[in-house]
């Protein structure tokens, strides 16, 4: 399965190899920097490339290359959802999952990937168990390490990897027992310069962050299960009971989980939070071009939007821009050729408006292709597609949590064009 | 110490800098690997000088390993220059203060050596002069001492396998311990070492660790067994034979591991899988993720090599309707059914002879794969939709588009690779993703290679319906800054074109207003793509093409060029004033053209030599002329050839005067296909088909099979279940084959005439034979039955496997009737029967279904084991035992009594020769054991192991074998009294354990229960051995209602929800009342409290078996737990019974009138009980 691992950095440095069976020389990884040079963008790096020897399967994530070498036939889905689970430890682990925090904390990233595959297949791959078997760095444990010598190596034998719930380490205590849930939608949508809706949908996900001690078994319902068309779970998830009864069954991992994924039925008509006026223009003569973008709310249910931004890609020809905006700041990258307006707050009685005129590279034609524009925003106590968590119940153990639930809508890839309707 | 870690930060470029300044061959070195190229040379001349000095200067307590330290001193050399400057003088020691500090007696400084090292393996340096000294520590007593040990140990033992032989004792040793995770840890690493000399240990232990308790530890046996398969392949039989022991294994743990090692030792070995193929089905939802995409994956191939073509039928209709209908036009669909037409006319008479009927197998693995379909895991989700793809029925294979979508929203790789399987999906099943079409817009913000492939997937969806709203987003597509994506939404409206007639001019002149683009990109596209549609249709296009002629001027992109000089060229006679000054004006620029166009333009020139010599004489010869002195050979030879042939000579052969046909020929328009059509002969979700070509280790995914193997393969013998007169194996499994497939066929809801035809033959002769040895061959062949039913039928029995043969197979029988209807039929045979009379029933039956031959054979059994009666007698009873539903309240206190009771009710009763004892509600024995109650009621009775249920208390299924993984659970209501608590129900539950490894700790945990119900679980179950069966007791406080008892049922692996919902009849005990006693109560609840609400009359037509006195009160009785009251009058029955939780009476009259009318009067405190009791009691009477 995966023999080798290369992290390499955008400069291109290998800044960390490990192999699963015998060593696979370094300079394999020419191949990928010759695809990583012919694709330019990091995107569009193939995430399979084929040498006369080997196959590389990669992925990009936070700035760094995860380049895994392959000899034999494999689902290479198989492989791509393995590197991902690596960088989601390390993001875990860390904080984060840069090249930074991956080189100061090498040891445990070794240990932890020596645990993860055995013979390039894996092994351990929940978190929790991990987690029992290499402690994360706290700053507090780093400190007692260098004092005493005591080591970040779990003591304890990793009896998880042997129980049938892998995914909950035994023996968990908490002072406080408490549960919180957070139910985020995101927004994607296509809308068309005259703000019809061209496609729209919403994907949600409920990230769960549950401290509760000993074996809890809790059940989650929903007031309108209905909503949900697709769904996928954490392993924890009982999918029997979801199918006879509509309700999330599980015992919960310790910490924070993804508990599932859904996507709201696509009958159901989408509310879009805002409105966008627009007009972006490019004039034939003088080299120069108008923008005049207004933002406003629309369909809010109440609440207030926030963190509104708006990323116009600009056409090559932009050089700079010259710009009033009556809320928010502006900023145009004349090399990226990204103007970037973040309006923050919207205010219902003063609508935001950016407005200006755009300086061209003299002599060249006017642009013909007309930028669009993608939303950023975020409202909450808000799940935009009306899901309402109805209650959520604990067995086996006694004690009384403390519950929440959080709700937040974002908007996800939320494009509006500025050419003019075509449905 | 500072200066070193200094030099362990330093950035991986100081190294590089570093490497330039070295020697060059030095440096090469180091590209490659350092690792896999120990230099020798260097170490000698180190070794000999260096440790002596440092012992000197350091006089430290350094211990041994002189001999072996001081290897691979080149690599150190680059860390002395990397410090140089802080101190030059110590450079040569650093690798020895690491030796020195894990030399030392502290944990913690060994460790903090050790990270170090660990830190330079990462980081890709040579440490492998280290290992004498690392491999020391291996019996370090430090955990995270002795883990980075490891890590040491697996980089670098393949280099010293001398030195790391030192490590195995300490391994050996970790094997035998009592720890199960040490033992796993030490089986780990041994097996990680790739030393070749210890393949014999390696083998050894993981034979060993293959058959220990620990599920873990097995686990990781299953792991070493690759590792060492690619140490030493000479290993493979016996590695085959572990990977045998292990598949069988019955825990989730291991069952992804085995299948991962089975597929990288003996993936052919397809045969290893039969027995547990089941197994494997029913487990995957508990594997983890990994080892479910290895599993169904294999099971994919296992399923193409074990089953038939779902669609077999479903392509021939098809087919032949589109045929009928459509045409050419479907091209997508119908191109690869034309590739085996043949094959599937072959199919096609196989098919009319015989209905297509799913393989319950494989009807298993569908149904257990598609909840994984809600997986987080991308790889699972992959994994179940190529294997619907491959696997199911065309009209089920929809129900992954909607997960595979779902993964598009995924990270890009994923999305990538979702992507590539969508596009060679959509060739074949199109609909399947067709409501799904907005899902595959494209965002400006998709990076290029999401968007081709997006775009490959529109154009596959595109069809009549949707052409329009896809060509306009499309439009959108064109306009957009990604050159590359632009090009290719070119392409794919000219696909579009091609494939759907109806848009052609539509996209054509679409494609025209491009030709006017400033990008050129985009108008060369335009012309290329062009040229292929006018390909199709020229004469009415002859503006365009003019049109395009005047574009000569102006494109410069070669493709482009070339295409519309082709095109000039080839419809020269549809413009031809232009035609030639388009030839003038290339002539000009000849020489600087790129050479495809100088191809085209000698096409075009020879072509206009043909048609208008005229004009074009000198200028073709001018042409040609530049031609035959080009720099690339392939224009010159052109132009030699292009000469011969036009230009007659007297050299000139005969083909010159088919010049003309050579060249201006009609050409067919070509195809555009997508790159994806055919790829889906690999495997979907492989790296093989993401790359279109064969990967190493890659598995063909073989073809279905004509004809399906022997289904019989993946039966797992019971051993236990299958008495010892079975043995007859070989005319067993002959019949197994054929009679299993009515079985099948019902629940699929077909049943073929020709596969009753054929067991009838079949249990024809087992009866004769049967008669003829006086009953042994037919009991055989009902055994054979039987365990097949075990196997194949949702209903189990399994109790029954203890008791009496005899009893035994008439309870085999009853499930196989459903209730009713069957029974009418069945009665309806039985009278047929009678009239025929008994001499020539065998023959009789012949023409019969399979139902009734097997009843058949019991007869005959029947026959041998009851001489005495006459055949006659027999043969009703027999009958209508084996034809009557199931439910069956009747008890016998002894043989005796069974033959007495039967000779008075021949309708009712199976004779039930068993000399138990059993328990008792039968209305006769009711009186009986309320004496014996009133005299000697002990807890015995209440002892779970004593009461056995008999066969006639109706069971039910609380947990089926299959759900249960192998753990079948049924209860009965025993209706004995529950001594610890009177006002429970005693459930009597029993335990089968179908599986061939012990149950632990069967027991009851969160009851989830109404309020006011209460159970009393039974004692927890230790251990329920192979094949065995147990019984307990458990009682449940009902609260006199009859909602459900919801509990969880665990093992010490698994936990089961299973609920208990009792009947009415069963919420009460009997109540033994005089006559007088009855009537007052009856009137008391009467005119009492509630003035006559509480009773309920109902007139009823009693059914035709139910008229006599006998049957009346057996039918109640086992419809309700009540005793009978003694009645003077021979028209009334009279039953009484309380409730168990409240004690409240229950009076049940039931008065006959005259014929079949009768009335039935129920007085109960309890309005919802009496109600439902009501009901049940009509229902049991009205029969």
């Amino acid at each position: 399965m995966i023999h080798s691992l290369f992290l390499i950095n955008n400069a291109g440095d290998i800044f960390l190899e490990k192999h699963w069976k015998s060593v696979i020389s370094r300079s394999v990884c020419d191949y990928f920097f010759e695809a990583q040079d012919k694709a330019g963008e990091p995107d569009n790096v193939s995430p399979v490339i084929r040498t006369p020897h080997h196959y590389l399967i990669n992925i990009y994530r936070e700035k760094i290359f995860f380049v895994s070498v392959i000899q034999t036939e494999v689902p290479p889905l198989f492989v791509i959802e393995f590197l991902h689970r690596v960088a989601e430890m390390f993001q875990d682990y860390f904080g984060e999952c840069s090249e930074v925090a991956i080189k100061d904390n090498v040891v445990i990233v070794y240990e932890l990937l020596e645990e993860m595959l055995d013979n390039g297949f894996p092994l351990a791959t929940e978190s929790n168990i991990l987690k029992e078997l290499i402690k994360p760095p706290t700053i507090l444990r780093s400190m007692v390490n260098t004092i005493t010598g005591s080591s970040n190596v779990g003591e304890t034998l990793p009896t998880g990897q042997l129980s049938t719930i892998p995914w909950r380490r035994a023996g968990v205590k908490y002072t406080n027992n408490e549960a919180y849930f957070d139910v985020v939608e995101e927004i994607d949508a296509i809308l068309d310069k005259s703000g019809t809706t061209v496609f729209a949908e919403i994907q949600g996900v409920i990230d769960a962050c549950v401290k509760l001690s000993g074996m809890p078994d809790l059940t989650l319902s929903f007031m309108n299960p209905r909503l949900l068309d697709d769904v996928s779970f954490h392993p924890c998830v009982r999918f029997k009971r979801w199918e006879s009864e509509r309700v999330l069954s599980f015992i919960p991992p310790d910490g924070n989980f993804r508990l599932m994924s859904y996507h709201v039925n696509a009958q159901n008509l989408v509310a879009i939070p805002v409105y966008v006026r627009q007009n972006i223009n490019f004039f034939e003569t003088g080299s120069s071009g108008r923008v005049d973008i207004t933002v406003g709310p629309k369909q809010t249910m109440g609440k207030t939007v926030e963190n509104v931004i708006v990323t116009i890609h600009m056409p090559k020809v932009v050089l700079s821009a010259n710009l009033t905006a009556t809320q928010g700041t502006y900023t145009y990258d004349p090399v990226t050729k990204i103007l970037v307006w973040d309006i923050g707050k919207l205010n219902q009685q003063k609508l935001p408006n950016l407005k200006g005129s755009l300086s061209l590279q003299s002599g060249a034609p006017k642009p013909e292709e007309n930028p669009s524009l993608n939303i950023d925003l975020k409202i909450q106590q808000l799940a935009i597609s009306g899901l309402k968590v109805n209650r959520l119940d604990m067995y086996v153990e006694k004690y009384k949590p403390f519950k929440g639930v959080k709700y937040v809508t974002k908007a996800g890839k939320f494009q509006v064009l500025t050419v003019p309707s075509h449905v | 110490m500072t200066a070193m870690q200094k030099l362990l930060q330093l950035p991986v470029n100081a190294v590089n800098i570093v490497k330039t300044v070295q020697g060059v061959a030095q440096g090469q070195e180091e590209a490659r690997s350092p690792v896999l190229t120990p230099d020798s040379g260097q170490q000698n001349w180190y070794s000999a000088v260096q440790p002596e000095e440092l012992r000197h200067l350091r006089t430290a307590s350094t211990t041994g390993g002189g001999g072996g330290e001081g290897g691979g001193e080149w690599g150190e050399d680059r860390g002395t220059l990397e410090e140089g400057l802080s101190s030059a003088q110590t450079q040569p020691l650093r690798h020895d203060d690491l030796k020195e500090m894990l030399d030392s007696n502290k944990d913690s400084l060994k460790l903090e050596a050790m990270k170090r090292i660990v830190a330079m393996i990462a980081r890709g340096k040579n440490a492998s002069d280290l290992f004498p000294a690392v491999v020391k520590n291996v019996a370090c007593k430090n955990i995270e001492v002795k883990k980075l040990v490891y890590v040491y140990l697996v980089r670098y033992a393949e280099e010293q396998q001398d030195l790391a032989l030192l490590s195995i004792s300490t391994f050996q040793r970790g094997l035998k311990d009592p720890n199960q995770l040490i033992r796993a840890s030490a089986l780990r690493v041994l097996s990680s070492i790739r030393v070749t000399i210890i393949v014999p240990i390696m083998m050894l232990a993981i034979k060993e660790a293959a058959s220990d308790m620990s599920p873990y530890v097995r686990k990781t046996a299953a792991h070493a067994i690759p590792k060492l398969y690619s140490l030493d392949p000479e290993q493979k039989d016996q590695l085959i034979e572990v990977i045998e022991k292990l598949l069988a294994d019955k825990t989730t743990l291991v069952a992804g591991s085995v299948v991962m090692a089975f597929e990288e030792v003996c993936p052919e070995r397809i045969d290893l899988i039969h027995k547990n193929y089941r197994k494997l089905c029913n487990l995957l939802i508990d594997v983890e993720e990994w080892g479910q995409v290895v599993i169904i994956n294999m099971l994919t191939r296992y399923a193409r090599t074990q089953f038939l073509n779902p669609n077999i039928n479903e392509s021939l209709l098809e087919e032949g309707g589109e045929k009928a209908f459509y045409g050419s036009d479907d091209d997508d669909d119908d191109d690869d059914d034309d590739d085996d037409e043949e094959k599937k006319a072959e199919a096609a008479a196989l098919a009319k002879r015989k209905p297509y009927v799913m393989d319950p197998d494989h009807r298993l693995l569908l149904r257990n794969t598609k909840p994984l379909l809600q997986s987080r895991n991308a790889a699972v989700v992959m994994a179940v939709a190529q294997l619907y793809f491959h696997l199911a029925p065309k009209a089920e294979v929809g129900v992954i588009a909607k997960a595979l979508v779902r993964l598009m929203r995924s990270h890009s790789e994923v999305q990538y690779v979702v992507l590539q399987n969508v596009a060679t999906m959509t060739i074949k099943r199109r609909g399947m993703f067709e409501p799904y079409l907005k899902s595959f817009y494209i965002r400006s913000t998709d990076p290029t290679q999401i968007k081709i492939l997006k775009l490959e997937v529109l154009t596959n969806l595109a069809n009549e319906t949707n052409i329009s709203t896809i060509l306009r987003e499309f439009q959108t597509y064109i306009k957009s800054m990604d050159k590359d994506f632009v090009a290719a939404t070119i392409q794919a409206i000219g696909r579009c074109a091609t494939n759907i007639g109806e848009v052609r001019d539509t996209c054509l002149n679409g494609l025209v207003q491009l030709l006017s683009n400033r990008d050129e990109l985009v108008v060369a596209e335009s012309v290329v793509v062009i040229k292929k549609l006018l390909q199709m249709q020229p004469e009415q296009h002859s503006d365009i093409i003019k049109h395009m002629a005047k574009l000569t001027d102006n494109i410069q992109v070669p493709m482009a060029r070339a295409s519309i000089l082709w095109l000039i060229g080839e419809y020269c006679e549809h413009v031809p004033k232009i035609a030639p000054d388009v030839l003038r004006k290339m002539a000009k620029t000849f020489t600087n053209e790129e050479d495809i166009v100088k191809l085209q333009i000698i096409n075009l020139a020879a072509k206009l030599y043909l048609t208008n010599s005229k004009q074009t004489k000198l200028l073709t010869q001018y042409v040609l002329n530049l031609a035959k002195y080009d720099q690339n050979y392939d224009i010159r030879d052109r132009a030699r050839f292009i000469r011969q042939l036009i230009v007659p000579t007297d050299k000139s052969g005969a083909l010159s005067k088919y010049a003309k046909k050579l060249f201006l020929a009609l050409k067919p328009a070509p195809v555009l296909e997508s790159p994806f059509k055919d790829r889906d002969h690999f495997q979907l979700g492989s790296l093989s088909h993401l790359l279109n070509a064969k990967a190493g280790g890659y598995q063909e995914l073989p073809d279905w099979p004509e004809s399906a193997p022997d289904p019989s393969v993946r039966n797992v013998e019971v051993k236990d279940s299958v008495p010892e007169w079975t043995k007859c194996t070989s005319r067993k499994e002959r019949k197994e084959k054929k009679v299993e497939k009515p079985f099948y066929s019902d629940s699929e809801g077909e049943s073929g005439p020709t596969e009753s035809a054929d067991s009838e033959s079949d249990s024809g002769s087992g009866s004769q034979s049967g008669s003829e040895e006086s009953g042994s061959g037919s009991e055989s062949e009902e055994s054979e039955e039987e365990s097949e039913s075990e196997e194949e039928e949702e209903e189990e029995e399994d109790e029954e496997e203890e008791r009496a043969k005899k009893k035994k197979k008439v309870d085999k029988s009853k499930p196989k009737k459903p209730e009713s209807a069957e029974s009418d039929q069945s009665s309806g045979e039985e009278q047929k029967r009678i009239r025929k009379g008994g001499k020539d029933r065998r023959s009789g039956t012949e023409s019969e279904s399979e139902d009734e031959s097997e009843s058949e054979s019991s007869e005959s059994e029947s026959e041998s084991e009851e001489e005495s009666e006459s055949d006659t007698d027999i043969k009703k009873k027999k009958k209508t035992a084996a034809s009557k539903p199931p439910p069956k309240q009747t008890k016998k206190e002894s043989k005796k009594e069974t033959k007495e009771m039967s000779l008075l009710d021949l309708d009712d009763f199976e004779p039930t020769p068993s000399p138990q004892v059993t328990p008792v509600n039968s209305f006769l024995s009711n009186s009986l054991v309320t004496d014996l109650e009133g005299l000697s009621l002990t807890d015995t009775v209440l002892a779970p192991t004593t009461i056995a249920p008999s066969s006639s208390v109706r069971l039910y299924e609380l947990l089926h074998r299959i759900t249960g993984e192998g753990l079948a659970v049924e209860y009965c209501f025993s209706r004995q009294p529950f001594s610890p608590d009177p006002h429970m129900v005693a459930v009597q539950i029993q335990f089968t354990n179908n599986t061939t490894s012990e149950a632990k700790s069967l027991h009851i945990e969160e009851p989830k229960l109404q309020s006011g119900m209460r159970i009393k679980e039974f004692p927890e179950i230790e251990v329920l051995p192979a094949g065995e069966s147990v019984n307990v007791v458990m009682g449940i406080d009902f609260c006199d209602s009859t909602q459900a008892a919801n509990f969880q049922l665990c093992t010490h692996i698994r936990k089961f929800f299973v609920s208990i919902q009792p009947p009415v009849g069963e919420l009460m005990t009997p109540a033994f009342l005089t006559e007088n006693e009855f009537k007052k109560e009856q009137e008391t609840l009467l005119h009492g409290q509630l003035m006559g609400m509480n009773e309920i009359s109902e007139k009823l037509t009693l059914g035709e078996k139910c008229q006599s006195e006998h049957v009346i009160v057996e039918r109640v009785t086992s419809t309700a737990n009540l005793s009978r009251v003694p009645c003077g009058s021979d028209k009334e029955s009279r039953f009484a019974g309380k409730t168990v939780s409240s004690g409240s009476l229950v009076l049940v009259t039931v008065t006959r009138k005259d014929g079949a009318g009768a009335l039935l009067t129920v007085n109960c405190e309890k309005m919802v009980i009496g109600t439902m009791l009501v009901k049940d009691i009509l229902q049991a009477l009205t029969q």
